[in-house]
């Protein structure tokens, strides 16, 4: 139990420990350490960013389709404008086809009973000159009766 | 009586197991025993710890790395409590210290017979395995730390301003012996109480574990079970108030006034 060399044994053992431990031991672990600290502050960090970024973006897109809702809206109401144009538009023209084509079925009309007025009133006149042929009972001279027969006809008109 | 011849059969156990392996006369006895398991557990520390230093990465570390950080992580939150200044020291001191003696203490945790017996199948008469039981392990350490206290209080306050600090504190010039003579012994106190705490925790602590050994087997686990439970609780904490005092002390020597 008394003190003895030993102490100068165990103090140079000590010595060269704690050396050690410091030049090779300590540092190399701790800078590690302090690196991984640095690395998961660098990642926080970043996952932050990330996050607000996303919020950020989030909101954009929210933007973007408030927009699009909003524009899409717009053309939906024109697009229906525009058809309730075509239609009055198309009506429009509708009627006025209509009207065209019934001024032009009138005329054809018109034209018709013309025409049939006017063979109507030849074959009565040639009916009223074969009567009369027969009454008269000679032939009568068509180039010469020619005028009495178209006064006639114009008559009959 | 039966009882006295069983008590002298005791003592010669007792002293036996407390009786280091040496050589020598005089001051220049050496014990084996303490200075073998002393630098072989140091050993094993640098061994532990050099491992993990090599392959240390600040990607995901192994277990050795995992474990090696947090030790070093708690003696850095030590050093950073108590400590103030800059000192690259400091914290390789602090982790040394707690990872040696814990190393020293935790021999203790052997049982008492087991590592004696090895010895003498090798022939070696005595074995005393604890570095922690030997005065001359823990004087080594308090005093090696006693000299970085001088050497840092002069290295800081420089030789005047440390010997002021002696003279005229804590009450003045006026009382300039009787200050020198409180600081002296305030001084001196260090690594005395330094060394004799950890080696009276450890000796008495070894001292049971042998009381035990004497009783009768059947007696012998429902004893050495829980005092063996709280000596890993003593040998972490004399571990630890070494290296905290160690600290605090040096942190002492750094502090101008």
């Amino acid at each position: 139990m008394s003190i003895n060399a030993t102490l100068i044994g165990q103090m140079i053992t000590f010595t060269l420990l704690v050396w050690f431990t410091m030049k090779y031991i300590w540092p190399p672990l701790f800078d590690s350490l302090e690196e991984r600290r640095k690395k998961i502050a660098d990642g926080l960090a970043a996952a932050e960013k990330g996050q607000e970024n996303m919020h950020l973006a989030e909101k954009k897109a929210k933007n973007v389709i408030k927009e699009a809702k909003n524009q899409s809206a717009e053309i939906v109401n024109l697009a229906q404008k525009r058809a309730n144009e075509l239609i009055e538009e198309s009506k429009d023209l509708g009627k006025k086809e209509g009207d065209r084509m019934i001024l032009a079925a009138k005329a054809q009309i018109e034209q018709e009973i013309h025409q049939a007025r006017e063979n109507l009133r030849q074959e009565v006149a040639a009916l009223a000159f074969s009567a009369a042929e027969k009454i008269l009972g000679a032939e009568i001279d068509k180039a010469k009766h020619h005028d009495i027969i178209s006064k006639v006809s114009n008559q009959l008109g | 009586m039966a009882t006295e011849a069983h008590a002298e059969g005791a003592t010669g156990y007792i002293i036996h197991h407390l009786t280091p392996l040496h050589i020598g006369e005089g001051f220049w006895t050496l014990h084996l025993d303490t200075l073998f398991f002393s630098a072989a557990l140091g050993g094993l520390f640098l061994w532990f710890f050099k491992t993990a230093a090599e392959k240390a990465t600040s990607g995901v570390p192994n277990l050795v790395q995992g474990f090696a950080e947090m030790l070093i992580e708690f003696v850095d939150q030590q050093v950073k409590d108590s400590f103030h200044g800059r000192n690259q020291l400091i914290a390789p001191l602090a982790l040394t210290i707690f990872c040696w003696i814990f190393l020293w203490n935790f021999m203790d945790l052997f049982p008492v017979d087991i590592l004696p017996l090895v010895g003498s199948m090798m022939g070696l008469e005595y074995l005393r395995v604890v570095p922690s039981t030997d005065l001359n392990a823990t004087f080594a350490m308090s005093i090696s730390v006693f000299m970085l206290i001088i050497f840092y209080s002069i290295k800081i306050k420089g030789p005047w301003g440390f010997a002021k600090e002696l003279m005229f504190q804590p009450f003045g010039p006026w009382l300039l012996p009787f200050n020198l003579l409180l600081k002296l012994v305030e001084e001196i106190a260090k690594p005395i109480s330094l060394a004799l705490r950890l080696f009276g925790n450890l000796y008495a602590g070894e001292l049971i574990f042998i009381l035990i050994a004497l009783l009768p087997w059947y007696l012998q686990p429902v004893l050495s079970f829980p005092w063996a439970i709280f000596h890993i609780l003593i040998i972490t904490l004399q571990a630890f108030i070494f290296m905290v005092l160690t600290i605090v002390y040096l942190s002492m020597a750094h502090e101008d006034h």
